[in-house]
């Protein structure tokens, strides 16, 4: 078991910045998640932690290692990537026992540590297999088997689920957690699904254009975006934005009057799921534009003002495409965003 | 498609089995149809009598047979060097990227442009120098320029085929860089590097020109062939042809779907 320090590590492909001075560190047996979009670097971030890649500058330590010049094969961590890299010519029973042989771990313990691997993902069964024979969702977990059984101080995960089908997808990624949970592995997952993120971190790191924009738990990322863009990533439907202008420490907005930290233009962002459905005249006015049910609730697609905006209502109300409603906003559940850096006003 | 497009298509089909197939046919028929069938005209295109006599004739011929051995030394060899050289020349070519590749990727192809006739004096003269004139070896070397282009790119779209993950994943897992080749490449790569293999033994068995001019006493069989039996009677002459034919076809059909793969065809 160890913690990671990420510390200002920096990639350039020639000219591309892929990552500007990186500094993140990771608690022994926690679970971090890279999140962000593609083309954000959190899969070149992950290379660079496994060694796959190397960094242009600064290090990473690994416990109390520095492993910035390693191989691999040195810094003793495990990964599982995207597309499984199962090796085909091998066995379920080979793959599983891979990194053990490699350590030069006698038979005796390669059996039981292989067959502890197995038995925690369930592929006791196809020990024998080849991996042709098998599904994706097997593959899968013979790729985390494979890391487990090494009982790495570090697991490395890069987007794990993209290649399962969405409902084998919610089904790994809650046998996941439990799994890790109980091997009580430092992780660090690269996805770019919010919802697994959400689901499975401890924190969240969410990264945008090389940067790590925030890093917090679950929770507070979503209620508590420190940026426009964090907002607008995470959750779904995506936190709304609506343009306004403050003077003398309030915001008005149709019936509804909100403090603001400083006075100007800025924005108000809050989650669909927290606005209250209310009389016209004293809410936020809200043009209906599509309203669509989604079985749980009904997602209602319209404008605030100029601004799109998505509203949760519960599925019982009955809304018509046109209508105009009133919002009624909670004022400790809403965030207000400078329109010029992007940025959340601290405290709001 | 539509149905004058598929006739054409059919028809080309046809066509270009026809154009490979009927003269090997044909062939077949002289070495097997016996001394007459050979001038009879019109041909009958079913055999009317097959004899082996011909064929087994042929092979009694006096130094066929260390032909054929120096035939075996020179291909052999040429496989070898063949792989040895463009295997990894392959594998660069499919795992790094470096300047120039597509260049490097076209003049490896470009070596093939170069006519060997035009080098045959020169290198004849260098090979008297260095002694490999008259040998297997000197023969293989100049076979080996001729099968190397194919060798390092039939490997290389192997190895392209080959997710580089599986190399990472071995890294990561504690293999060095040849390890991992060697336990998770190399066993994936093997049948594509056997039919590469035996491209090349092929190229340097159906070769004609160089063992020629290379070689005096000790010629390959194609060369001893074309020496031999251009004063041996007609259904000799065939029965030599198919000798020299069925090793390459059986061969040429044993890897077919490692040089479809090699021209970006899928033969699923």
């Amino acid at each position: 078991m160890a913690g990671i320090l990420i510390d200002k590590v920096a990639k350039q492909f020639g000219n591309t910045v892929a990552l500007q001075e990186i500094s993140l560190s990771v608690a022994d047996g926690e679970f971090v998640a890279l999140l962000g979009p593609s083309g954000c670097g959190k899969t070149t971030l992950l290379r660079i932690i496994a060694g796959l890649d190397v960094q242009s500058s600064g290090k990473v330590v690994i416990g109390e290692r520095d492993v910035s010049a390693l191989k691999p094969s040195e810094r003793g961590l495990a990964m599982v990537f995207q597309n499984y890299a199962v090796f085909p010519h091998m066995t379920v029973f080979e793959n599983v026992a891979f990194g053990l042989r490699m350590k030069g771990a006698d038979q005796a313990r390669v059996e039981a540590q292989v067959r502890k691997a197995a038995a925690l993902l369930h592929i006791e069964e196809y020990l024998a297999r080849y991996p042709a024979k098998l599904s994706g969702g097997q593959r899968q977990r013979v790729a985390v088997a494979r890391a487990l059984a090494v009982e790495p101080a570090v697991l490395l995960m890069d987007e794990p689920l993209s290649n399962l089908d969405a409902l084998l997808r919610l089904e790994m990624r809650a046998e996941l957690r439990s799994v890790l949970r109980e091997a009580g592995t430092t992780t660090i997952y690269v996805t770019h699904d919010q919802t697994e993120a959400m689901g499975l971190a401890d924190r969240i790191a969410v990264m945008h254009g090389g940067h790590i924009v925030q890093i917090d738990t679950p929770t507070t990322i979503y209620s508590k975006p420190a940026t426009r863009f964090v907002g607008g990533f995470v959750g779904s439907p995506p936190m709304n934005f609506v343009n306004t202008t403050a003077t003398a420490g309030s915001a008005r907005l149709g019936g509804i009057t909100l403090a603001s930290p400083v006075d100007g233009p800025i924005i108000l962002g809050f989650r669909g799921e927290d606005a209250r459905l209310t009389d016209t005249a004293s809410g936020l006015p809200f043009k209906v534009k599509v309203a669509e049910p989604m079985g749980s609730h009904l997602l209602l697609t319209g404008h605030v003002g100029g601004d799109l905006a998505r509203i949760v209502a519960p599925s019982n109300t009955r809304i018509d495409a046109g209508a105009t409603l009133g919002l009624a906003l909670d004022p400790t559940r809403i965030v207000w965003i400078d329109p010029q850096t992007g940025r959340t006003h601290p405290g709001a | 498609m539509s149905a004058p497009r598929k006739w054409l298509y059919i028809t080309g089909i046809l066509m270009l089995c026809a154009w490979v197939l009927v003269p090997i046919y044909l062939i077949g028929l002289g070495a097997m149809g016996g001394r007459m069938a050979v001038f009879k005209w019109p041909k009958s295109l079913a055999p009317t009598e097959t004899s082996f006599a011909a064929l087994a004739a042929f092979l009694k011929i006096e130094g066929v047979w260390n032909a054929a051995l120096n035939s075996l030394i020179a291909a052999s060899l040429t496989m070898l060097f063949s792989i040895l050289l463009g295997a990894p020349a392959g594998y660069a070519l499919a795992r790094f990227s470096f300047r120039g590749q597509s260049a490097f990727r076209l003049l490896v192809l470009l070596t093939r442009a170069f006519p060997l006739a035009i080098l045959a004096l020169p290198l004849t003269v260098i090979f008297i120098k260095v002694g490999l004139y008259d040998t297997p070896l000197g023969v293989s070397l100049v076979h080996t320029a001729l099968a190397l282009p194919f060798a390092a790119l039939v490997t290389s779209s192997l190895f392209m085929g080959i997710p580089r993950e599986y190399e990472e994943a071995a890294w990561v897992f504690g293999c060095t860089r040849w390890q991992a080749f060697r336990k998770v490449v190399l066993p994936l790569a093997l049948p594509g590097i056997a039919a590469a293999a035996i491209f090349a033994f092929v190229i340097s068995w159906n070769e004609v020109f160089a063992a020629s001019v290379l070689t005096v006493r000790e010629r390959t069989l194609t060369a001893y062939l074309l020496a031999v039996l251009s004063e041996s009677p007609l259904h000799y002459r065939f029965a030599g042809g198919f000798i020299l034919i069925v090793p390459s076809v059986l061969f040429i059909f044993a890897v077919r779907k490692y040089l479809f793969a090699m021209w970006g065809v899928s033969s699923k």
